[in-house]
This record gives C-alpha cells, structure tokens and sequence, in this order.
C-alpha cells in the first residue's frame, strides 16, 4: 500500500533533480526549460497527494491551475528562445555572458 | 452544493480593467502605425478610470468576496490607486523612447496592462491560488515586454535569465504552498492563520522558507538578487521603467499577504530570516552601487538597497511596522519612476544615456531638468527634506520600536555609504562639462509629467504628514 510518504518522496526526488539540472547544466538552454517543467510537475504530485489524503479537493483544482500557467510559461519561454537564437545564435548558457559588471 | 454569485463589487477595478484591456486589445488591431496614439490614451484613460474606481470603493472595513479568496481592505485600496498611477507615469515618460526605438507597438500597452492586473489580483489575494495567478500575470507580461525588442541581442539575453531564474522562483513558492497546504489542509490565507498553532512545525518551517525564497526572488532581495542588474540593463529603458516601479509595490503586498495575513503565528520563525535578507541586501546593494558606471545598474543595486528597507520593515511585525513599509515601497515606486524617467528624457534614437558620464553638464543644457534629477538622487540617498528621508526615517524607527536597534544602525551606516554613488551622480550634473550639445528633445507630455514627478518628490518631502498617516492608518 503506498502511503503519503512514498509520493512526498518522489515528489522531493523530482523537485531535487530539477534543481540539481538547472544548476549543473552549462550547455543547453532548452534542458533549463525542461527542468522548470519539470519542478512544476514535482509541486503537482505534492498537491494531489496531499489533496487526496486530506479528502479535500482545493488542491485538486490548484493543480489544473498551475498546469495552465505551466503551458502558457512553456509557449512564452520558448518564444524568447527563438529570439535568443535568432540574435546570438546559440543557446549555449555560457554564452549569454554579455551582461555583466 | 448550492452556488452563491459571489459580490462582485468588490472587485469592480479588476473586472472594469479587464474587460476595456481587452477592448482596447481588439481596438488596437484596427490601428495603422500612425495612429498608435489611440492606444497609448486609451490605456491612459483605463489606468486613470481604474485608480479612480479603485479609489471610490476605499473603506475602512475589510471586505472578502469569491469564497474569501478576494480581500479588498484599506491596504489593497491604497495600493491600487498608488500601482496605476505609477503605471501612468511609466508609459507616458516610455512613449519617445519607444517611438524612438521602433518599439511603439500596441503590445507593449496591453502586456502594460494585463500585468497590473496581475499586481492588483495579488494585492488583493486572500488564498494561494490568487497569489499565485496575480504573481504569473504579472510575470509572464514582464517577460514578453523585456523580449520586444526582437533585434537586441542583449534584451532577449536579459529577458531569458529573467524567465528562467522567475519561473524557478515561482517553482519554489508553489513547493512551499504545497507543503504548508499539506500541513494545514487549507489554501486559504484567513483559515491558514488559525491551522498554525496546531500543525507540525518542522513541515511548516520547511514550508515557510521555500515560500519566503519566492518572495525575496520577487522583491530581489540579497541572495537572491542576481537577476535584477542584468534584466535592468538589458531590458530596454521603456521596460526597465515598468518593472523596478510598480511590481515593487506588489511584491511588498504579496510579502504582507502571505506572511502577515497566512502566517503571523510563525512570526518568530520568519523574522530571522528575513533579518538577515534585510542586512545583506542593504550592505551589498549598496557597496557594489559604488562601482557601478552604468547607471541603470547603479539604479538596480540602489534598488537591492531599497528592498532591504522595506524588508525591515515587515520585519518588525508590528502594525506601525507594516504602515512604515507600505510607505517605504510607495515613495520607492515614485523615486524609481523618477530616476529611469530621466534617462528615458536624455535618450534618443540611436542613442542610450545609459552611463553616468552620459549626463555630465546636464545643468548647462536644462538646469530645471538637472533640478528634478539632483531631487529624485537626494531622495534616494535619503536626504531631507525630501521625500526618500521620511520613508526611511518611519522605518528606522519602527525598528528601534520593536527593539531591533543595531539593524536600525546598520541601515544608517549602509545609506551613508550609499549616499556617496547618488551624490558622484549629482557632481558630474553640477560641475562636469557636458560631452556633447545636443539639447533635450522631448515631447510635452513627457515633460510635464516628470516635472510634476520630481515637484512630488519635493513638495510630499516637505508635508508628508498626509501620506504617513494615511500608510499608517491602514494597519491600525
């Protein structure tokens, strides 16, 4: 039987890899992206779970709300990649170095 | 269940905003380049309409609505009327510069816009999920508007790290809400309150910092400052404008919602830490301003400065204590307009008056103009009688109140400090030769509104009984 605990686990697991990939990568702005993303999902595995042992459905409707949020986030990052790219073209994250001081 | 229809009245300046932005969304499509001023007054006259409704509906009693998670109480009231007049202040001083810049597109009215209803949904939340969703309007607007300028290499540099480092702070705050939801059962900010006393401590203290992280990230605070030098420079001066002023104001609402309405109970708990976020944010903000010679990155550590005031404010957890920083980030927002309003006045196309060398011998080209910058620096730096010296002034002495007297000190001897850049500013205005002669061109209303701006900074200086007592009274 699975019980809080294990989804909280996992739920750490996924925010801590998250972090982790946005501070080690020095390569890729795109794998940034996708730990955002990805950090968000970890936030929604908490709330349902959390939502679903309380037997309370606030958390429930938080999630569908930050999976919205999630979208329109992933469609406004990826159009500033774009731009990005078109500029530099790169998207090495050690690059974008030009501001500094 | 029966559904209620909430009260919608409440709520008027958010619902009156919304629908004439996406009117004047649907408007701006019809206009050729040439009339893009219908925009810009329609956006005027929204602002204008919604600060006037957000003033009318001012009442002493606290009034929640949408199954509470909608609280219109005297703060949130204050703090509409204060965003939408800054936020009339930042497109007027951005128009030349965005005209000059080939920028004058009606997007940048309408992101204006939907972002300051992000910040009034946050002023006037009373649940996470309306922090949240004012917190990501206001966000994801100030990406875009960052990113406009598609041909500036620097700009959508500026505009990624903000978006990345925003949306891990956003992540942070919702890991936080999470946990604190988990503890207490509640989303709500009144029922959270009264949970505490019974919750597990070490799981909300967890809580707690992922959601103080978020808060800082939003104020800039030190350690989590690294993002606001960069994004103020690389953005263009139009948008730099916009996001050091009035998403202060709501980021110091978002601190007050969340620790004060959700959480008094942790006070002890969250004192601490935003003790030392208030120390370092006033010490490195202020020392690295030193060395600064782009001004718009001076700007933005004075800024860091200014946070860490503001911060301790709150800090005190007293009612005075709240008063003295609600006023702090209202004056902040002025100052702030004033100050990136004048470099918008000195640029031209082709040209950035982005650098401090930019305006020596401003007086020999306009000495009135070199007057409202010397009033908007000294207020910054806190000398009276300007208004910058009462803000920090009621907020030094609310941390002596509450008996927090060596980080009243601290905050003297770091504005000391800082007083040194603001004033190198004013030297080369007063005493250098001017580098070119080119003379100050600029639009009527440009001029005015900055004359009045930097009138304002003075004359609230000299009587600002009325403005304290009204920050004051908000609390009590």
């Amino acid at each position: 039987m699975l019980s809080l605990t294990h989804f909280l686990v996992l739920g750490a697991i996924m925010f801590s890899i998250a972090m982790a990939g946005i501070f080690i990568n020095r390569k890729n702005v795109l794998i940034l992206l996708m730990c955002v993303e990805l950090m968000l999902l970890a936030v929604n595995i908490n709330f349902i779970a959390f939502s679903h042992y309380l037997g309370d459905s606030a958390g429930q409707v938080f999630v569908f709300f930050i999976l919205t949020v999630a979208a329109a986030e992933a469609a406004i990052g990826l159009a500033i990649l774009v731009v990005l790219f078109r500029n530099k073209r790169t998207i090495n994250v050690e690059e974008l170095d030009s501001l500094k001081g | 269940m029966n559904f209620v229809t909430p009260d919608f009245m409440p709520a008027m300046p958010e619902i009156f905003l919304l629908t004439i932005v996406c009117a004047i969304l649907i408007i701006d499509l019809f206009l050729k380049d040439e009339s893009r001023g219908a925009t810009y007054m329609l956006s005027l006259i929204a602002l204008a309409a919604t600060a006037i409704l957000s003033f009318t509906g001012y009442s002493q009693e606290t009034v929640t609505t949408f199954n509470d998670s909608f609280i219109l109480d005297p703060m949130a009231s204050i703090l509409k009327v204060a965003i939408c007049v800054v936020v009339m202040g930042v497109f007027i001083y951005a128009k030349d510069y965005l005209i000059d810049r080939n920028i004058y597109k009606g997007e940048y009215f309408i992101l204006g816009l939907f972002g300051v209803m992000g910040m009034m949904v946050m002023v006037s939340a009373g649940n996470f999920l309306t922090v949240y969703l004012g917190l990501e309007l206001l966000s994801l607007s100030m990406y875009a508007m960052i990113a406009m300028q598609r041909d500036s290499a620097i700009a959508s540099e500026a505009a990624m790290k903000y978006f990345i480092l925003g949306a891990i702070a956003s992540g942070m705050l919702l890991y936080g809400m999470s946990m604190v939801y988990g503890v207490t059962g509640s989303l709500d900010l009144a029922n959270l309150n009264k949970a505490v006393s019974t919750a597990d401590r070490i799981v909300m203290s967890f809580g707690l910092v992922f959601i103080i992280l978020g808060i800082a990230f939003k104020l800039g605070a030190v350690p989590f400052h690294m993002w606001m030098p960069d994004v103020y420079q690389g953005s263009p001066t139009s948008v730099t404008l916009y996001i050091s002023s009035a998403p202060k104001i709501a980021a110091f609402a978002m601190m007050y919602r969340l620790l004060v309405d959700g959480l008094t109970d942790m006070h002890a708990d969250w004192q601490m830490i935003l003790i030392i976020l208030s120390v370092l944010s006033m010490a490195l903000g202020n020392i690295i301003a030193i060395a600064q010679t782009n001004l718009k990155r001076m700007f933005a550590y004075s800024t860091i400065a200014h946070v860490g005031f503001i911060v301790m404010g709150v800090l005190t957890g007293t009612q005075a204590g709240y008063g003295a920083s609600m006023f702090y980030a209202i004056v902040y927002a002025i100052m702030s307009v004033g100050g990136f309003g004048m470099i918008a006045l000195l640029s031209r196309a082709g040209f950035e008056a982005d650098n401090i060398d930019d305006f020596k011998g401003l007086n020999q080209k306009s000495p009135w103009f070199a007057f409202i910058m010397m009033a908007i620096l000294f207020s910054m730096a806190g000398v009276p009688p300007f208004l910058g010296f009462w803000a920090k002034i009621s907020v030094l002495q609310e941390a002596v109140n509450s008996g927090l007297v060596w980080l009243a000190i601290v905050g003297v001897v770091t504005s000391v400090i800082g007083a040194f850049y603001y004033l190198r500013v004013v030297k080369v205005i007063y005493f250098d030769k001017p580098m070119d002669n080119t003379p100050i061109k600029a639009s009527m209303d440009i001029r005015m509104a900055l004359s009045i701006n930097g009138v304002a900074i003075l004359a609230l200086g000299l009587y600002p009984t009325a403005l304290i007592a009204l920050c004051i009274n908000t609390f009590s």
